[in-house]
Parts: C-alpha cells; sequence; structure tokens
C-alpha cells in the first residue's frame, strides 16, 4: 500500500537500528506521548529491535484513558435519559464507569450508538428531531475540530437537539505537567496527528524551558526509529529542540483553518486529567456563543458519585513513572476482557497494548 | 468488573464467549463430548464415526459482496464438519423469519444455499420454519445443523493432539476477507470497495489434502475472531509455541486499506473460507501443492510453525522484523478514536 509499505520497509528498519547503536550507548528515556504511537510501537515489536539502552515509555496520550471516570459516569447517567441517543466513538462503550459501562447500559435498552465521525451524529439528530443527541466529544487538539465543525453545522442548519459533550483536551500542559512532576525522560516522540492541527509550536517551550527535544513523528516503524535517532542526534550534541520527521504530513505552522475553528468553538478551561489532576487551561470548553450546543449546560442530570478502583496504577502508569507489569491487577485481575482501569481499555491503551503484544 | 448480563463481546468469538461457554454452557450441559469443544461433535454410533455440528447465523447486512447469509449458513457448518477430518453428507436448517421480509429475498436466499449445498455434494434433508411480529428478530436468521461421517484414522485432526516441533502452520490464502466485506456492506461507514466475502465451502479443498494420504494434525476454519484467535487457542496451556512470520501472510491491499482506516488487525477480522492446517515439516510443500490445485487454495502458504519455546504462547514475527505475542481478542474490534 503506498505511503504505508514504504514506511514498513524492512531493510530500512534494519539500517536505522544500525544506525541507533551506532549514535549513542548511554542509557536513554523518550516518551511516546501519542497512542497511536504507543500502539505501533508494540504492534510492530519495534523494543524486541532495539538496543537495551534505548527505553521507550509510554505517556498520557490517550484521550479515553486520561479523562476522567466521571465523564463515563456522566456519559452513562444521559444514556439513561429516555429521550437521549448516546452517539459515541466505539473506544468509549466499554471504559468502566464507577457502576455502569455504556455497553452495558446499551444491552439493558439503551440508545447508544457508535459512529464515525460527528457528521453521523447530526444525521441521527436530523433523523431523530423527537430524540435529544448527546455527542461524546473526547480527543487531542485531532479530533476537537471535528467536534467543532459538529456545534457549528448545527448552527448553521438549525439542528437543536445536537448537544455535544466535551471532554477535548490540549496536549502541551500535560507534557509540562509531567516534567514538573518529576518523571525523568530524555526527550519527547511528539504526536503526530496533534501536530498535524497545532503545528510544531506548541512543543517550542518544552525545548527552551525544560531543555527537552521533541521530535514529531509518523506512525509507521520507519518514522518511529528516524524520530529516535533524531532525538539521540540532539541528546549526543546537547541541543534540544523541535524537530519534524513527520514533515510529509505535518507544516511548522499546522493547520491554520482547524485552528480558527478550535477557536471559535471553544475556549480553555482548568481540566482534570487521570495521573496528573487538575491542569490549568488544558481542557476544551464550549463558548458562551454556542452553549445552547453543550450538553453539560443544557441537560442537566443527576451522576452517581464517583468511585475509583483502588489499587489501580493508570495515573503512575500514564505519566510513565510505572510500567504496566508494576500493576498487581495486571494479567490478574485487568484484562481487556475484564478491565479495571482505562488504560486497559481502549486499544491504544499502554496496559491494552502491553497485555496484547508484550512478551514479557 | 462482572458482567450481569449478556452483552455483544459474548458472541465475538473471544475471550468473553469463552467465559460464557465454559461458565454456562458447559456448567449445565456438562458431557465428555461437549466438552472436547472441537468444531463438530465427535460421535461414535454402532462403531461408525459420525462428525456433527450447528451454527446460527444473523449476519447484518442479509446480502453482501461475495454471498448472502444463505451461502454462509450452508458453507459455516459445511466447514465446521470438513475441518473436523469428516466427509459432510446431510444438513437440517430452521428459519426464523421477521413478519413482512419480503419472499422474493427468501427466495434468493433459500436458492443460494441449494447452489451452495450442491458444489458441497451435501442434502438438506429436513427444516423448519417460524415467523416472529415485526421488530422481534431483524429480517431472517437462519440456524443449519449438519453430519458427516469421519474416518477412524482422522479421529485425531479436531484435537489436535499428534501435533509436534517442527510442523509447519499452513493457511489457504488471504485473510479478512469477510469481515470487512460486511463492514463497507453496511452503509453507515460510507466506505466503498471491491472488496468481496471470501464465504465457501472448503470440503473439496480438505479433502484434496485429506485423501492424498497426508498426516493432517489439525484443522481448524478461521470465522469470527480470525486468525488470531485460532492460533491463540490452539497454542493455549500446550507445552509448545506458535511462531509465525507475517511476512507469510496475505491481506489484499484494500482490505489493509480499510483495516489501516478503522484501526483494525486483519489477523482478528473474521473470514469464512480459511482453514488453518497444521501438517509435518516433510508434507507442507505437497500440501501447498494440492491447495493451490484448486481454486480457494490458490494462495495457500506456510505461515509459521511449531516450536519448542514460549510453550503455551503464538508469538509473531512482523513484518520488519520485530517479535510480539498473538492473544484472543476480548470484545468486538472497536475502531479507534485517533
Amino acid at each position: 500500500m503506498k505511503y504505508i509499505d514504504e514506511y514498513r520497509d524492512r531493510e530500512l528498519v534494519l539500517k536505522l537500528i544500525e544506525q541507533i547503536k551506532k549514535a549513542s550507548s548511554k542509557p536513554i528515556t523518550l516518551m511516546e506521548v501519542c497512542g497511536g504511537h504507543t500502539m505501533s510501537i508494540q504492534k510492530f515489536g519495534i523494543p524486541s529491535l532495539l538496543p537495551k539502552n534505548i527505553k521507550l515509555v509510554s505517556g498520557p496520550g490517550c484521550p479515553v484513558c486520561v479523562s476522567s471516570r466521571k465523564y463515563i459516569d456522566q456519559s452513562v447517567a444521559y444514556a439513561k435519559l429516555p429521550d437521549v441517543i448516546i452517539a459515541t466513538y466505539g473506544d468509549l462503550i466499554r471504559i468502566p464507569g464507577s457502576s455502569s459501562t455504556l455497553d452495558e447500559e446499551k444491552a439493558k435498552g439503551a440508545d447508544v450508538r457508535i459512529v464515525y465521525s460527528v457528521l453521523d451524529a447530526l444525521k441521527i439528530a436530523q433523523d431523530y428531531p423527537e430524540k435529544r443527541i448527546v455527542f461524546l466529544g473526547i480527543g487531542f487538539e485531532t479530533t476537537a475540530p471535528s467536534s467543532a465543525v459538529g456545534v457549528l453545522n448545527a448552527h448553521k442548519q438549525g439542528i437543536t437537539n445536537f448537544f455535544l459533550f466535551s471532554s477535548h483536551k490540549i496536549m502541551p500542559p500535560a507534557m509540562t505537567a509531567l516534567i514538573d512532576e518529576g518523571v525523568k525522560i530524555d526527550g519527547y516522540i511528539a504526536p503526530g496527528h496533534v501536530s498535524t492541527i497545532t503545528g510544531s509550536g506548541i512543543y517550542k517551550d518544552i525545548a527552551d524551558i525544560y531543555k527537552l527535544g521533541c521530535v514529531i513523528s509518523g506512525f509507521e516503524p520507519v518514522d518511529l526509529l528516524r524520530s529516535i535517532l533524531m532525538l539521540i542526534k540532539q541528546l549526543e550534541k546537547g541541543e534540544p529542540k523541535v524537530e519534524i520527521e513527520y514533515s510529509r504530513v505535518v507544516k511548522p505552522e499546522g493547520n491554520i483553518k482547524a485552528q480558527q475553528i478550535l477557536d471559535e468553538v471553544f475556549e480553555l478551561k482548568d481540566d482534570w486529567w487521570r495521573g496528573l489532576g487538575i491542569l490549568p487551561k488544558s481542557g476544551m470548553k464550549i463558548r458562551e456563543l454556542y452553549k445552547e450546543y453543550d450538553a453539560e449546560l443544557m441537560i442537566p442530570v443527576e451522576v452517581e458519585p464517583t468511585r475509583e478502583d483502588k489499587g489501580c496504577l493508570c495515573g503512575e502508569i500514564l505519566k510513565g513513572l510505572k510500567n504496566p507489569k508494576n500493576c498487581k491487577l495486571f494479567k490478574k485481575v485487568c484484562t481487556p476482557s475484564d478491565p479495571v482501569g482505562a488504560c486497559m481499555v481502549s486499544h491504544e491503551g499502554a496496559c491494552n497494548a502491553y497485555y496484547r503484544f508484550n512478551k514479557e | 468488573m462482572r458482567h450481569n448480563q449478556v452483552l455483544l463481546g459474548h458472541g465475538s468469538g473471544g475471550k468473553l464467549s469463552h467465559d460464557l461457554i465454559t461458565n454456562i454452557f458447559i456448567k449445565y450441559f456438562n458431557n465428555p463430548i461437549l466438552k472436547q469443544q472441537t468444531d463438530s461433535a465427535l460421535l461414535n454410533i454402532e462403531n461408525q464415526h459420525i462428525a456433527y455440528t450447528t451454527d446460527s447465523y444473523v449476519v447484518d447486512p442479509i446480502f453482501f459482496p461475495g454471498g448472502n447469509i444463505g451461502k454462509i449458513a450452508v458453507a459455516g457448518t459445511v466447514n465446521d464438519l470438513a475441518v473436523s477430518g469428516a466427509k459432510p453428507l446431510y444438513l437440517s436448517t430452521g428459519f426464523i423469519i421477521e413478519e413482512g421480509f419480503p419472499l422474493k429475498y427468501l427466495e434468493i436466499i433459500v436458492k443460494s444455499m441449494a447452489d451452495e449445498a450442491e458444489k458441497a455434494g451435501v442434502l438438506i434433508v429436513t427444516g423448519d420454519t417460524k415467523v416472529v411480529d415485526k421488530g422481534k428478530c431483524d429480517k431472517v436468521f437462519i440456524n443449519t445443523s449438519g453430519i458427516g461421517v469421519l474416518n477412524e484414522k482422522l479421529l485425531d485432526i479436531s484435537s489436535g493432539v499428534n501435533i509436534g516441533i517442527g510442523d509447519k502452520i499452513i493457511i489457504n490464502g488471504r485473510i479478512a476477507d469477510h469481515g470487512m466485506a460486511i463492514l463497507s456492506a453496511r452503509n453507515e461507514l460510507n466506505i466503498r470497495s471491491t472488496i468481496e466475502s471470501d464465504c465457501a465451502c472448503l470440503n473439496h479443498l480438505i479433502s484434496a489434502v485429506v485423501d492424498s494420504g497426508i498426516n493432517v494434525k489439525f484443522m481448524r476454519d478461521a470465522t469470527r475472531g480470525g486468525l488470531a484467535t485460532v492460533l491463540s487457542e490452539l497454542a493455549s496451556g500446550k507445552n509448545y509455541g506458535l511462531s509465525i512470520d507475517e511476512a507469510g501472510l496475505i491481506v489484499s491491499e484494500p482490505v489493509k486499506g480499510m483495516c489501516e482506516i478503522l484501526g483494525f488487525d486483519p489477523m482478528y477480522v473474521a473470514n469464512e473460507g480459511k482453514v488453518v492446517m497444521i501438517v509435518d515439516e516433510k508434507d507442507a510443500r505437497s500440501t501447498i501443492k494440492l491447495m493451490n490445485d484448486n481454486p480457494l487454495g490458490r494462495e495457500a502458504s506456510i505461515i509459521g510453525e511449531i516450536v519448542g519455546e514460549h510453550p503455551g504462547k503464538g508469538w509473531i514475527t512482523t513484518g520488519i522484523g520485530g517479535k510480539r505475542i498473538i492473544d484472543m481478542l476480548a470484545g468486538e474490534q472497536l475502531p479507534r478514536i485517533c
């Protein structure tokens, strides 16, 4: 397949591995913050190819993993309302809330539909004018623009029964908060899709103030290995900076149109992250101008008290401080078919990826 | 979290289905034949070995590129018998039909069942029809059961007890066509593709190999849960491991593309015309050759082998030379967010 096969080329991969081995023998820890990267790294078995001195740790880049349990509880509460249809991306339906999941509510008769785009949710809103459609907007700068388009289109088309329940977050506050918390890493493999929207400027402070290199990487093995090599070279030279490996997609200025749409619909708010707590100006809230589409404002609902699981290390794992193997629940109590924490449910979650692909 | 109700994932053929079978069905139906959990039950009636199996079909949409619910209902049951080493002979069928279902559609479905049965050389000899109120089922559900006779020498194929280190793992062609054909036929995705289901009766392909005298040590059709589920079930609890080479797997370009878009792994996507066969290393080449002579085995290839390392686990060497584990699917494969 064009644009894919050439980035999965075995010869090229072997060459890059050799270059990485030659470039450094120092112990180096790099963090990938994007769940898509975590998945690729495990799926292609990249750790088994890297020399022992290079360690990859997973960061807080899986959107459903960092969202609060309260978000699931509130979604479940919406699902229980008789005139509500929940429209959601697939990942969310099995995430455990305090006492239920969307999957279980669906089995009990709630109308929960998996959609592939916010436009599907708008179509449902048009098809069922007597129902209220709650779209679960989750994800970073990557998926937030499409949620914003949903709101703008609803506004343009006069759709009054579409509501966005936003859990959208932005990436950089989490990346700096991790360092402030004392997480020891030598550089970031920066997210490819987020950067497609935002451009590379958002990582400037990380390189300038925190002195950590950020290489924006694509998702194929060759991309990831190239990014690792670029970070090693930066470290060897002692010149941390922001570089774009994924240049076939990411432009330094990003996608200006998407940025404008984001700004039109959302404003930043302080938001809660699993493992990191409340981070200032890290979440996206619908602006006053579009409040009639804000599920939280327009559909008051009683939510059960949030009950967090004891013993689950999701928080520490999301910070890269612990490895899934360090969690007592991992593989014993917590499995993909019976997950305790969100990191085990989402295909991009570190625990899920470890469970499925890691040999240890 | 314990589930106190049936979820869709319980029907996915993965780990949840397994739990359901063990914790409810086997618990109460408990008998030595059922406990074998083979594709077909192996019976001995008056010194004649019989394979007996049943399956229900609830596919949505009922018509899809490469087949329809009727064709699958015949092929699926024929294949369950054939992979047990049996020669399929007779099928029964039960229809549950939703009130208002157009007769012309029913006729198309029944005709393709007849065509497929003829191709496979089986007779559909008994049946049942129930009609339910509109909305009480989705258009039409079909059950088929089948019996076949089994040569004594082939009794161990289902359990795979004769599998040994060094044996080769073979599949008769490309994977993931059926699951992706169904997904693209569902309007909700709005993806137009040329992918056709691989739905087909495999009994002639299989008998070509078995009748040649090759010692087939194990067979399983890779349906729900895909190739990965067959492999991880096979390895589970064994004193040997499986080593698979991703480079040996054939996935068509459109299927690869769709899997990339949706975040699916082709190894977990359903097939309806693929058999995983394990033979002695010395028989591998001739098995491939025999398969290649049949249109359903043109792309047959060796995808891996039985190894002494990592007992109980399947390992895959990825296209770039990395290694990762093969595990069963938990719940439905879900499209990812970003």
